[in-house]
């Protein structure tokens, strides 16, 4: 299909759904509105409401709260995992005693750690950010983990025989292998890092996207939390159409990369 | 004089002892600037014979000498390539070529320009920012064979290098390698399942049996006039003499090794 026709169908979709928005919540049909506006809004309420909320300052406050939040989440998540991702690919006794505490942790749900978090962190930005890292922080992990165990045993065979080093190893060799790893799991880490320092706001704060649906939520503010999201929607956009720009220029060494370039 | 190389009854076993015995009490030297090629039927462990020579792989009984001296951990004389993809495919051809420098002190700008330099002598000019994903197999080959001899090692491991190519690209690669090789004599082992090319480009052809416990069970000198043409000896009588006796013995190892399920 050519990007005309593709672009045309996707629009098409959007506007579909929200003229069957705007006539549920908008006419009348056999005297019943099929979405009442006090539950659904209307999608012009809605554009509107994000107009007004643009025009003010405090919108760029939440927003630049909740950036920072997920900037920090994912640097310190990545980090770690990283770290730790290596150490334990490296040492496969580290990894055999702690591997069901790593499984017990991964499967617990961070819904439940908020609270916690709040308790020790307070409610400012940096229980945001410890949600958003304990779930950053296992996706590099693993991803990491995987990259420095599946390294060609050819190509690491080839290194050595090269004169590499232990440390030249790591550099040239288990580095670059890890971090494509890592990136290729980037959109996903980001979206997590988003996630929770979304949730976060949501659950207990006075700042950030979430607070701001919170808020709109607790007065039965419909039009708000449509708003909201559609906000949050729109930053989640932005911020992978840059994590995929910064993924294109990092990888360009990968085969499946240049293809998605070239499509 | 010692021998550059030097397999001394060796049995290689995998997988501990009680094992599987690739190889037993297999025995080959190369002298100094000799061209050896190995030829046997696929699975024998003509790689096998090669890891140990590279120290990649410690003989269970019977050692490895390199230039008289008991090999202990990996050849450091020796460059090997090897018969899969062992670039990193994260550098591009000429940081793939210029590592071998690099890990060694050479100043990047220097080890660039050699590399560019040996792009050049491999046919390659203009490729050096091409990523190996981005090549040829055969391409990949000679930026493999660049990145062994840039760092001018005295014995060259070389593992069906030309295994996947087309019958012209091969004997093209043939005669660059010849020709690399008659500048500056070093030792070279080279596997093959190719006959005919190992009767072009030898000093000498030696025949290794079927496995398991497969050894060296011919050694057949090549008194072909050098420097010699790898796509016009082949049509000297002498040369189809040759390959008349030897294959006469390899046949019998093939036959063996089809039998035996091997292929
Ligand atoms: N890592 C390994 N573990 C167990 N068996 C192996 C391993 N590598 C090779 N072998 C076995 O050793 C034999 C020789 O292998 P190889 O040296 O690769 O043969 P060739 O290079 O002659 O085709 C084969 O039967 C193969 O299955
Ligand atoms: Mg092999």
């Amino acid at each position: 299909m050519s990007q005309a026709r593709l672009l045309t169908y996707q629009i098409l979709v959007a506007v579909v759904f929200l003229l069957i928005w705007h006539i549920g919540s908008s006419v009348e049909i056999f005297g019943v509105y099929f979405l009442p506006k006090f539950f659904f809004s209307t999608p012009s309420d809605v554009f509107f409401r994000i107009i007004k909320l643009f025009s003010g300052p405090l919108i760029w406050k939440h927003l630049s709260i909740t950036l920072t939040e997920t900037i920090l989440a994912f640097l310190i998540g990545a980090g770690g995992g990283i770290l730790i991702g290596f150490w334990f690919a490296r040492r496969p006794m580290v990894n055999a005693i702690f591997d069901p505490y790593v499984k017990m942790a991964n499967a617990l749900p961070r819904v439940v750690l908020a609270p916690i978090f709040m308790l020790w962190l307070g409610l400012g930005i940096w229980s945001k950010v410890a949600l958003g890292v304990t779930l950053v922080f296992f996706i590099v992990f693993f991803n990491v983990y995987q990259g420095v165990k599946e390294v060609s045993p050819v190509v690491l065979a080839n290194a050595r025989m090269l004169g590499m080093d232990e440390k030249q190893l790591f550099r040239h060799v288990y580095w670059p292998a890890a971090l494509s790893w890592m990136f290729s799991s980037l959109h996903t880490s980001v979206g997590f890092a988003l996630v929770g320092a979304v949730v976060g706001e949501y659950l207990g704060s006075a700042a950030g996207l979430g607070y701001m649906i919170h808020e709109a939520e607790g007065v039965f503010d419909t039009t708000g939390v449509f708003a909201g999201m559609v906000i949050l929607a729109a930053f989640v956009l932005v911020v992978d159409a840059v994590v995929t720009r910064i993924e294109n220029k990092l990888l360009v060494w990968r085969p499946e990369q240049a293809g998605r370039n070239e499509a | 004089m010692a021998k550059a190389v030097s397999l001394q009854s060796i049995d290689i076993v995998y997988g501990g002892s009680g094992g599987y015995r690739a190889v037993a009490q297999a025995s080959l030297d190369v002298a100094e600037g000799e061209f050896v090629s190995i030829v046997g039927p696929t699975g024998c462990g003509k790689s096998t014979l090669l890891n140990a020579a590279a120290g990649l792989l410690t003989p269970a009984m019977g050692q490895v000498a390199i230039f008289g001296h008991v090999l202990n951990g990996l050849n450091e004389k020796a460059g090997y390539l090897f018969q899969q993809d062992a670039l990193m495919p994260w550098k591009t051809a000429r940081d793939n070529i210029a590592i071998g420098l690099e890990v060694r002190g050479v100043a990047q700008a220097e080890a660039h320009r050699q590399a560019d330099d040996w792009l050049a002598q491999v046919g390659l000019q203009g490729f050096g920012g091409r990523y190996p994903h981005q090549l040829s197999g055969g391409q990949r080959k000679r930026v493999g064979l660049a990145q062994m001899l840039i760092r001018n090692p005295t014995i060259l491991l070389m593992d069906e290098p030309f295994g996947p190519l087309d019958a012209q690209t091969r004997q093209i690669m043939g005669n660059l390698l010849l020709d690399l090789w008659s500048r500056e004599k070093k030792a070279v082992l080279f596997v093959t399942h190719d006959l005919e090319e190992a009767i072009a480009l030898s000093d000498r052809v030696v025949i290794m049996s079927s496995g398991p416990s497969a050894t060296i069970i011919g050694d057949h000198p090549i008194h072909l006039a050098r420097p010699r043409d790898a796509m016009d000896v082949r049509l000297d009588p002498a040369f189809h003499a040759l390959h008349k006796r030897i294959w006469e013995q390899l046949r019998g190892e093939v036959m063996k090794a089809y039998q035996g399920g091997v292929v």
